[in-house]
């Protein structure tokens, strides 16, 4: 975490400093999952923790994906504030039971007597030649789930800050980091807390709305530069937060610009695009000058050859191409 | 640590969870209780067993066949009622019902239909209690079905790699369903795959609530003094269908004949008379007693309100201030 130049940070860093905090700041607070302590993270952002914090805190588990989710659950009951670590999306679907069954679940079926105030971080998507069963984005899974609060953080604030707000929630939070984000530099992080309900304009603009989220809000960003280029002025909104949806950002940002282009790493069917587009369908359907379009990842399992992957995911140019189609710009 | 158990407490405890499921078969078959209903008929030994093993502060984690386990622990018969009656005043505010009894003030965390999904909700509490230097134990009821499930070798695992004072029960009633343990598990020795972590393991006869009493105290006392988890198998028989859905075709009338000839309850009630501590007329009182808690908790159960429909979607996020 040196290799950054100077007067920047990066996101790996900002998630890093956040947990830091986290941790300092409330000896309820612990992390566990699969090398989070001696290893220093799967992808390095629990680094240095294990000696600062010791290994009650800092705690490795077995490749035990479903015991050691519960029993951050079970520790949530217990009074204490779990932080679990899954390497990636992927590995999570080992503990989807845990998650859905019994996380999302237990304040409802209780009724409102027990609450699991637990935080899930783990690492999504493609970009990094990992093939199949390390890249896919199934935060639409998640979102779908009652019970649960569902964040993308795509910036260096949100990164930063997003941890301490789902550390005040009593309810179970699902915290994604994009693999393809953790190098990403940037100016250090403005001074917290950031909100975990509203999404957030990160580029205005009056042609058309381009709605995204976590990695795939950069897209947005380059695509918006290149449409910049042609005289076209796309807004950006970034989602943020996939459950609650801010549908009246979405709405909004429709109302603004009357096109909009859902950019989602997900796949198209039955996913978050599906659900974005049906809310501005509900809630924006006469701002609307043209049908909603989508930029997806292909229905395809992610391959590994470069170009393959490249060809498979969301890219600039597909989101420049949807918009052209759109009778803009081109 | 509670006193030693009282002979004659046990058999009431026994008998409470008896009397209180035939009136849900009864309320069942009225269409007044619906859904899923898995009574515990013939396993009321392991409940009253090993609840006397904990304290209030110990936690408490059940399966779907939990109506004992919840009633054992000392959540009212009123409150198990309403639930199963859908009405607001039931322990779970009618969201849960027969498979999801929930209550805070025992403890008592479900009341889980999950196979296998309590175990490692209770390493967790455990967990928690290790780092809150909490003295409290967890203990967790599972069916030898729940053997089968990768979780149980991952709580193991957990439970016995960091320690944690988890009392695993396997209430082994032969049945996953209707598949038979040896139908299921190329090894059935249930005590030798706990061993196998480690963890300090031993079978108990599920029939006889003292053996169940007496083996949950020792193995409560070592969990307790910080020795890890403990697991205990109780070797016990349903007398009734896996649910009320269950035409029960996979069993022989003379293999159920064998097990109901050591019901639990008359096993205990003729060691009371051998002890001379229970007679015809204290057991006629004993039963009038329950019956008459009993009627009361179908009255209050019948007599519960419905959680308005406005209310629906309460509950699914916690509604008080975070702290």
């Amino acid at each position: 975490m040196t290799d950054v130049t100077a007067g920047t940070t990066t996101y790996r860093q900002a998630l890093h400093d956040g947990l830091r905090d986290a941790l300092a700041g409330d000896e309820r607070v612990f992390l566990l999952g699969e090398d989070v302590g001696r290893y220093g993270g799967s992808f390095g952002v629990s680094r240095g923790l294990l000696d600062e914090f010791g290994p009650e805190r800092i705690r490795d588990t077995p490749l035990s994906e479903s015991a050691f989710m519960g029993a951050g659950i079970g520790a949530a009951l217990g009074g204490m504030l779990p932080i679990v670590e899954v390497m990636t999306v992927n590995f999570s679907l080992l503990a989807l039971d845990q998650i859905v069954n019994t996380a999302a679940s237990l304040s409802h079926m209780s009724g409102g007597q027990f609450h699991v105030p637990l935080v899930v971080r783990m690492t999504t998507g493609g970009g990094r030649q990992l093939a199949a069963q390390h890249s896919h984005s199934l935060e639409g899974w998640y979102a779908h789930v009652p019970g649960l609060r569902v964040l993308a953080p795509a910036t260096m604030d949100d990164a930063r800050w997003m941890l301490a707000g789902a550390l005040r929630d009593p309810d179970p939070v699902v915290i994604f980091e994009h693999g393809s984000l953790y190098a990403m530099e940037g100016p250090p992080p403005g001074p917290g807390p950031v909100d975990l309900d509203h999404a957030a304009v990160r580029r205005a603009g009056t042609d058309v709305s381009l709605i995204a989220s976590s990695q795939a809000v950069h897209v947005a960003l380059a695509a918006a530069d290149a449409l910049a280029e042609e005289g076209v002025s796309a807004e950006v909104l970034d989602l943020r937060v996939l459950r609650p949806l801010d549908t009246e950002a979405i709405a909004a940002t429709v109302g603004r610009t009357h096109r909009a282009v859902v950019v989602d790493e997900g796949w198209r069917s039955v996913g978050l695009s599906a659900e974005v587009s049906a809310r501005i369908t509900e809630h924006a359907f006469y701002e609307l000058d043209a049908p909603v379009a989508r930029v997806c990842t292909a229905e395809v399992p992610l391959p590994y050859a470069k170009h393959l992957e490249d060809a498979a995911l969301p890219q600039p140019r597909r989101v420049v191409a949807a918009v052209h189609a759109m009778g803009l710009g081109g | 640590m509670t006193a030693a158990p009282d002979g004659v407490g046990l058999l009431r405890a026994m008998l409470r969870i008896r009397r209180l499921e035939e009136r849900c078969i009864e309320l069942y078959s009225a269409g007044e209780i619906r859904g899923f209903l898995h009574v515990y008929i013939g396993e009321e030994a392991v409940a009253v067993g090993v609840m006397q093993a904990l304290t209030p502060e110990d936690d408490v984690v059940g399966t779907y066949r939990e109506h004992g386990h919840a009633l054992a622990r000392g959540i009212p018969a009123r409150a198990i009622l309403a639930e199963m009656l859908g009405r607001q005043e039931g322990c779970s505010h009618g969201r849960g019902g027969s498979m999801h009894l929930f209550d805070a003030g025992t403890r008592f965390f479900g009341g889980n239909a999950i196979v296998g999904g309590g175990l490692p909700l209770a390493v967790g509490l455990a967990l928690a209690a290790r780092m809150r230097g909490e003295r409290r134990v967890t203990a967790c009821f599972f069916g030898e079905g729940a053997i089968a499930e990768g979780e149980f070798h991952e709580a193991l695992n957990l439970a016995a790699l960091w320690r944690l004072p988890v009392l695993f029960v396997c209430e082994n009633n032969q049945y996953a369903m209707g598949t038979a343990l040896e139908r299921s598990e190329s090894q059935t020795d249930l005590v030798l795959k706990a061993s196998s972590y480690e963890v300090p393991a031993w079978s108990v006869d599920g029939m006889d609530v003292e053996a169940v009493a007496a083996a949950a105290a020792e193995q409560a006392a070592m969990v307790r003094g910080g020795g890890g988890p403990c697991f205990l198998e109780a070797r016990t028989y349903r007398f009734r269908a896996h649910s009320m859905y269950d035409p029960d075709l996979y069993r022989s009338k003379e293999e159920i004949a064998r097990w109901t000839a050591r019901d639990p309850l008359a096993l205990q009630t003729a060691v009371l008379r051998e002890e001379g501590a229970l007679d015809d007329a204290g057991l006629a009182a004993m039963e009038a007693d329950v019956a008459a808690e009993m009627d009361d908790a179908v009255a209050f159960a019948r007599a519960g309100t419905l959680e308005p429909v406005e209310d629906l979607e309460r509950f699914v996020l916690t509604e008080v201030p975070a702290a």
